[in-house]
């Protein structure tokens, strides 16, 4: 693997699997241990740096890390030096000099962490970035599915939504193709971004005509906000066009499963029975499926490959 | 007053054509042709350089007054001598904005004092940029500055029927409007051209139809009110077909590229350096094709170079966070003799029309952009055709670094830089 996981391109098929094999590893070597953590990356220094509020996706990787037994260090916006002006490079070189092996960086702005990645010596590590990737979201989901489904390679997988603003979409897409699954999105004209026809998915705007040919029906957030900006008439055309309600769930594949990364929009692109259903739902496995694959990621970028999981 | 050295250039191919001599005195090219001797003159053994009209520079940010740490009129001006320039248009969004008379003769006078280009300035269009109500042009034109163009510069002049009156009431003072074409509803928060790239990078897109669709609306208003248009920094393959269009209709609109826009493409973004951020952005492999046509076949009239000095803070930041805009006068010519002149796309003496003798007559700068020829303003560039050089950031003479071409090997070389008879650029050094 890379030094960085800044996109989820920069993993080959192997070092994607490598990711998802050594995240079994983790939980079957948690699984029954009464104090659920590991000696492996005792003494490293893992900064969680995160300049956008998200405290799912922090504290997923913070769990990754203490049960790796590695210091952590919670860097955020209130009550930092960023809320007062100081630059990216700035805080970079705090962190270098405070002798950080790995920053977990989530910002607002595409890009950023492969600015990070200039400035420190540690590893930098993605957790989100404006509307560019989201690469531990991808590698979590694909988790799931192989959990759930047994395969990757020919898995026909729809990602409905705003994927313009997505960075789920983004680092999804690039992941499902090197792991051989074929990747439809499904979304309004206006939430499709101009050059997504380069990218290795096809396109639909038609929902029902997707739906009963996937194996995976992956709903992303949509911000009922993006309506002031026309993307949308109203929260209640967007649900009627995109929303998965129980009777669209219907038209799935009795096999295929539900996903969404969360915080989710209940009744807007997703109704509630359907982000509870018992079998079809994996939206809290996802959650738990997270700090497996988050910790696998660390040890295989902090503790290299060579050294034997304990 | 001390009287002024002469000079006899000795050897050199005006527009790489025969080689003559030149003896340079008072300020003009006294004599030219072969054999030349001159008493007391110095000699500059020119032998294998090409002479050119010196260079003029129709769009340059020269940010002084206000951020005089990214650039000032003097430091800017010896980039603009090294890069073979004697003239450039000082752009208006500065701070305070050059909107009255009083601060473009402000500019003007420190160009004057610097000596090192004649540098006229360019007046807003708006009071402030603000794009909500014409500035005093008419005052800035009877000023000691004169100034011709004006440009809003950064900013689009959006509202259409302020646009209308800005083209009508300059005429009355033989004045131009530089249009940054950038319809700013289809390009809130852009970042990149709108495409392949900005998709993959999740970066907001700048659709080249904002552009396009500026061009087209201000080509029709300057045609039906009978005024003269300039669009600066064409960017895209559309704007092209558009100008082409336009001129063909008979509207009297010009236009100018950048050098970056004839070089570099979007694909560039793709590390998030934000040396690579500009406005308009870079653009596809097919753009940077129709804008080398287009300026090859005079659709496009001139090269301007829209130097932009940032401070390194204004850089090294993310990209969404970084100013827009690129360090550009002392690698212009450098870029078109590989973009242009290798190609076979232009010759010497089309690249003396485009980088110097339209940009003056179209800005009204009556010292420059003539003919190498007895009698004529001894403004002139002598370049080495054969040179190669790899820039450094660290070697520029601009108080910026935001070079695009760091590192990379660019054709041809300034040896030589006359304004009205005195060097300001020997042996490739700035003279002040």
């Amino acid at each position: 693997m890379n030094r960085h996981l800044l996109s989820a391109a920069d993993l080959s098929r192997a070092d994607a699997l490598l990711v998802l094999d050594t995240a079994e590893q983790m939980d079957h070597a948690l699984a029954g241990r009464e104090v659920k953590k590991l000696p492996t990356l005792r003494g490293r220094t893992v900064v969680n740096l995160f300049l956008e509020d998200s405290t799912r996706t922090r504290t997923s990787f913070e769990l990754a890390a203490k049960r790796l037994s590695a210091d952590v260090i919670n860097f955020s916006t209130k009550g930092s030096s960023v809320s007062k002006g100081e630059s990216l490079k700035d805080t970079a070189l705090t962190l270098e000099a405070m002798g950080a092996d790995a920053v977990v960086i989530r910002h607002g702005l595409s890009g950023a962490p492969h600015r990070l990645a200039g400035w420190v010596a540690g590893s930098v590590l993605n957790a989100g970035d404006g509307t560019h990737e989201h690469p531990t979201q991808a590698l979590l989901d694909a988790f799931t599915m192989r959990r759930r489904l047994g395969r990757m390679d020919g898995l026909r997988v729809a990602i409905v939504g705003d994927v313009l603003h997505s960075r789920v979409a983004r680092s999804n897409v690039l992941l499902l193709a090197t792991l051989g699954a074929e990747v439809t999105l499904v979304a309004p004209p206006t939430l499709l971004p101009v050059g997504v026809e380069a990218w290795s998915a096809s396109v639909s705007y038609e929902l029902d005509a997707v739906l009963p040919k996937v194996d995976v029906c992956m709903m992303l957030r949509v911000q009922r906000e993006r309506m002031s900006s026309s993307y949308f008439p109203s929260a209640r055309e967007y649900s009627r066009r995109y929303g998965l309600d129980a009777h669209r769930m219907a038209l799935l594949p009795e096999h295929a499963v539900v996903m969404h990364p969360g915080p989710m929009n209940r009744g807007m692109e997703i109704a509630a029975e359907v982000a509870d259903h018992l079998t079809r739902s994996t939206v809290v496995e996802q959650v738990s499926n997270g700090v497996s694959v988050r910790m696998a990621v660390l040890y295989l970028l902090l503790a290299g490959r060579s050294e034997e999981l304990a | 007053m001390t009287r002024q050295p002469v000079w006899l250039v000795t050897g050199v191919r005006p527009y790489g054509e025969a080689p003559v001599d030149l003896v340079l005195r008072g300020g003009v090219i006294a004599e030219a042709g072969p054999g030349l001797s001159a008493a007391g003159a110095t000699v500059l053994a020119a032998d294998g350089l090409i002479a050119l009209p010196g260079l003029v520079d129709l769009h340059t940010h020269l940010r002084e007054p206000g951020r005089e740490d990214a650039e000032t009129v003097e430091t800017g001006t010896r980039a603009a001598a090294l890069g073979g320039y004697t003239a450039v248009f000082a752009m208006a969004n500065t701070e305070p904005v050059a909107d009255t008379a009083g601060v473009v003769e402000q500019v003007w006078r420190l160009g004057r004092q610097a000596g090192l280009a004649d540098v006229q300035p360019v007046g807003a269009v708006t009071v402030g940029l603000a794009g909500a109500r014409l500035a005093e042009l008419g005052a800035m034109a009877d000023s000691a500055a004169r100034v011709r163009v004006f440009s809003d510069d950064g900013h689009c002049v959006a509202d259409p029927a302020l646009m209308r009156r800005a083209l009508e009431y300059v005429k009355a003072f033989g004045g131009v409007v530089a249009q940054h074409a950038e319809e700013p509803r289809l390009t809130e928060g852009a970042q990149l051209n709108e495409g392949v790239m900005s998709a993959q990078l999740g970066l907001v897109g700048w659709p080249a139809a904002a552009e396009e669709a500026i061009i087209a609306r201000d080509a029709l208003l300057a045609g039906h009110v009978g005024s003269r248009l300039h669009v600066c920094h064409v960017s895209t393959a559309g704007s092209v077909e558009i100008l082409r269009w336009a001129k063909a209709k008979g509207v009297r609109v010009t236009a100018e590229v950048t050098p970056h826009h004839l070089l570099l493409t979007d694909d560039l973004a793709a590390g998030y350096d934000p040396v690579f951020k500009v406005n308009p952005p870079l653009r596809t492999a097919e753009d940077v094709a129709a804008l080398r046509a287009g300026l090859a076949d005079g659709t496009i009239d001139c090269v301007a170079t829209d130097h932009a000095p940032h401070a390194l803070e204004d850089k090294e930041t993310e990209w969404g966070a970084a100013r827009p805009g690129m360090l550009g006068l002392e690698t212009a010519l450098s870029v078109l003799v590989e973009t242009m002149v290798e190609p076979g796309l232009l010759g010497w003496r089309g690249l003396a029309q485009r980088m110097s003798t339209v940009p003056a007559r179209l800005g009204g700068l009556d010292g420059h952009g003539h003919e190498l020829v007895e009698g004529a303003a001894a403004n002139l560039v002598l370049l080495d055709p054969a040179a190669r050089r790899v820039v450094d950031p660290a070697g520029l003479a601009s108080r910026s670094r935001n070079t695009p071409y760091a590192g990379r090997e660019l054709p041809a070389r300034v040896l030589a830089t006359f304004l009205r008879g005195e060097p300001t650029v020997l042996d490739g050094k700035a003279q002040r």
